[in-house]
């Protein structure tokens, strides 16, 4: 049984974690122009003040007994009615401890990457006042004690996302997929704050150690909503299908947003929903299997698009849909998988950040052309990118030693270990990557020069290849340090639970296995592009034009939800016009025109009155007359 | 005589009363007409209280006759007036007020 502790020592001040990016935000928004000069340092510090408070609170919870790592600091009352009761409540576990880390360290390095990034855009300090509110309110979501918390954090998220996304909002493709990043996100929220009532309704309380303490008591149907509506929570964050087409959009926004979003904030809070909301999934074989289901198809739709698409960013948006739908499998299979989900999500979070800030900076010496057909030959133009680039590639597809290895093989195993056929999807995926990241890396770096005329590639300033080197070194021993020096699955176990199944067949086969077929995938696509690229892209096959359309998902949302609800706005309309506006004017025209001609009746002729007067005697004699009658 | 005969007479006065509201275009006419009206009233209510035997009808004749004197200052004051800027007493001309 865990211990849960009084915010006190190192911890007294866990609020500070998510108060420095805040009011660096708060600075950078509220102070207007007179902070343009040194806006970007403010942010930068303040994120990386958090960093080096997290790795201080690391130490001080490695010090402490597994048991004992569970740190709880109450900061203010928020709501009280009735039962009801959530307060402002911050907590500080394992879990939560890798998240923090992953969001200010990475955090920080796109930040100081930004600064060079941005240098010649007018709104920098505003660009820096929104990543810091993203970073705040990621913190603020892995933090929160309560659903309710999480939920204002989940929503700063979202909101920061759409700034960022729109922020070259001059461009109108840029704010569209701001607006459809937010709209569909709020489709999760739906399922989030219907989550969260019926959470309510079940328990009685929205504290997660309340929650949970009593997870086994509900009944299973109402455990499964509860799943299935987090489910949906999380497939809007973290664009699992059927709501993963904001994604490819959202790389409208500057690259280092792109990094942040797909590495270290927003599509992660999705997976850290279901695994956070382990005990509540371990409770239903409906939601969890739902989960795996839905991980699965995203792991293959992202496979499918990275490797089709010929714009650097948009691939890599494929490649992190295809990633996220890893983690998601893994912690759709319960206690087996939520350390691999967390682990994978760890080591993709620090060779993700690479691969973005990497083609960012492909992009910065290439004019912001992303058209990967103009691209190739760039390695002697730009070592240190490309060495980094490298190295997040191997990282990714899963080569030893590197990091994407270590946690990719674990979930494949997990994977077997809980259904052949799931195992089999994930190393088939696992081929997929291997093709992908090895067309990316071939289009861009080898093969001949197809630069445009104007195109003079330069390496990017130190403050952008700096970060990049750090990230490549991280993508290489991330995966190690975690695991034999960090020990992640002891680390996690308090607060996911971690168990091993025996396998039928060896570990070390399972791992030659995947490794022949992430090669084999690596060897089509250096097959394929290593002699010569077309610079227009075939028109190709069914499946790659499919594909290249980001599998129709457009049209799909266009048939499935947005022309049926035009529909059904424009009937509404018709309805309320004709039949509401109708019974109301029409009654009202009506008495009007009735009254018109009533009015008639006043002739201003004395004796005409005198004459209705008259019948209006008779008549009331003849009715008195026939109801005395019988 | 019965006094059935009264009541007779005093719905034929009504009747002829009635009917001078009705078809005169004179003021004053009309003004006869209405006391007519009144004064068949009043004789139908003098008829049947001394059928019935008791004074109610008649005391009822007398607030009749009251209310008679008091509209013909009132009504009389307004012909006079209406005579006085039309130069007509008809009841036809006025009819100004109206829709």
């Amino acid at each position: 049984m865990e211990v849960t502790t009084a915010a006190g020592g190192a911890f007294a001040y866990l609020w500070l974690l998510i108060g420095f990016p805040l009011a660096g935000a708060a600075i950078l928004l509220f102070g207007g122009k007179r902070t343009n000069r040194w806006g970007h340092y403010v942010g930068t510090l303040a994120v990386v003040a958090s960093a080096a408070y997290a790795v201080i609170l690391l130490l001080a919870l490695m010090g402490r007994s597994p048991e004992e790592r569970t740190v709880v600091q109450h900061i203010a009352d928020w709501i009280f009615i009735n039962k009801f009761s959530a307060s402002i409540a911050l907590q500080l576990d394992q879990l939560s401890m890798v998240f923090v880390l992953l969001i200010t360290i990475v955090g920080s390095l796109i930040h100081v990457y930004s600064i060079g990034y941005m240098k010649d855009d007018p709104d920098r300090r505003r660009f820096f006042g929104f990543l810091n509110l993203f970073v705040a309110a990621m913190l603020l979501l892995v933090l929160a004690d309560n659903y309710l918390l999480l939920y204002a954090g989940w929503e700063g998220v979202g909101l920061a996302s759409f700034l960022l996304i729109g922020f070259w909002q001059h461009k109108n493709s840029a704010a569209a997929a701001a607006k459809k990043a937010f709209v569909m996100n709020r489709i999760g929220d739906v399922g989030m704050s219907l989550g969260i009532m019926l959470i309510f309704v079940t328990f009685g309380s929205v504290t997660f150690s309340t929650v949970f303490d009593q997870a086994g008591e509900a009944s299973d149907t109402t455990m499964t909503w509860i799943g299935l509506l987090l489910l949906l929570a999380a497939c809007g964050k973290s664009a699992q299908f059927p709501l993963q087409a904001w994604l490819l959009d959202a790389m409208e926004g500057p690259t280092p947003v792109s990094a942040l979003i797909h590495a270290a904030t927003m599509v992660t809070a999705g997976v850290y929903l279901i695994v956070r909301s382990g005990p509540i999934f371990d409770q239903t074989i409906v939601a969890s299997t739902v989960v795996v289901i839905i991980g699965t198809i995203t792991m293959f739709l992202g496979a499918f698009i990275g490797s089709a698409k010929d714009e650097i960013k948009k691939a890599l948006a494929g490649s992190t849909m295809s990633q996220i739908g890893y983690m998601i499998l893994a912690a759709g299979l319960g206690p087996v998988g939520y350390v691999f989900a967390i682990f994978h999500l760890l080591t993709h979070g620090v060779f993700k950040a690479n691969l973005f800030l990497g083609a960012g900076s492909v992009m910065h010496g290439m004019k912001n052309r992303e058209n990967m057909r103009r691209y190739g030959a760039l390695r002697a133009a730009m070592i240190v990118t490309w060495l980094s680039f490298m190295a997040a590639t191997f990282a990714i597809m899963g080569i030893p030693p590197f990091s994407g290895f270590w946690s990719k093989d674990d979930i494949i195993h997990a994977a077997f270990e809980h259904n052949i056929i799931i195992g089999i999807c994930a190393i088939l995926a696992a081929g997929f990557t291997g093709f992908y990241m090895t067309r990316m890396l071939v289009m861009t770096f080898f093969g001949k020069a197809r630069w445009e005329d104007d195109q003079h590639p330069h390496e990017s300033p130190p403050v952008m290849t700096i970060p990049l080197i750090i990230l490549g070194i991280g993508s290489i021993f991330t995966g190690i340090g975690l695991l034999f020096w960090g020990n992640i699955e002891t680390w996690l176990e308090p607060v996911t639970g971690f168990e091993t199944r025996e396998l039928a067949i060896p570990a070390i086969v399972l791992e030659g296995i995947t490794l022949l077929v992430v090669l084999v995938g690596a060897a089509v696509a250096i097959a394929m592009y290593r002699r010569s690229v077309a610079v227009e892209a075939p028109k190709g096959n069914v499946l790659v034009r499919a594909a290249r359309n980001s599998m129709y998902d457009d049209a799909i949302n266009d048939t499935i939800a947005v022309r049926p609800t035009y529909w059904l706005s424009r009937s509404l309309v018709w309805a309320d016009r004709s039949v509401i506006d109708g019974i109301v004017g029409g009654s009202a025209a009506f008495v009007g025109g009735l009254s018109g001609r009533m009015r008639r009746l006043q002739s201003g002729f004395a004796r005409s009155y005198a004459l209705a007067m008259l019948g209006g005697a008779i008549l009331v004699v003849v009715v008195m007359l026939l109801v005395r009658l019988p | 005589m019965s006094p059935s005969a009264y009541v007779v007479l005093a719905a034929i006065l009504f009747t002829l009363g009635s009917v001078g509201v009705l078809v005169r275009r004179n003021a004053i006419v009309m003004f006869m007409s209405v006391e007519m009206m009144l004064n068949a009233c009043n004789l139908a209510f003098v008829a049947f209280a001394r059928m019935n035997g008791n004074l109610d009808g008649q005391v009822v004749a007398f607030f009749v006759m009251v209310v008679a004197a008091a509209e013909v200052v009132v009504g009389l004051a307004i012909i006079v007036t209406i005579f006085r800027t039309r130069r007509s007493a008809s009841v036809d001309e006025p009819n100004l007020l109206k829709y």
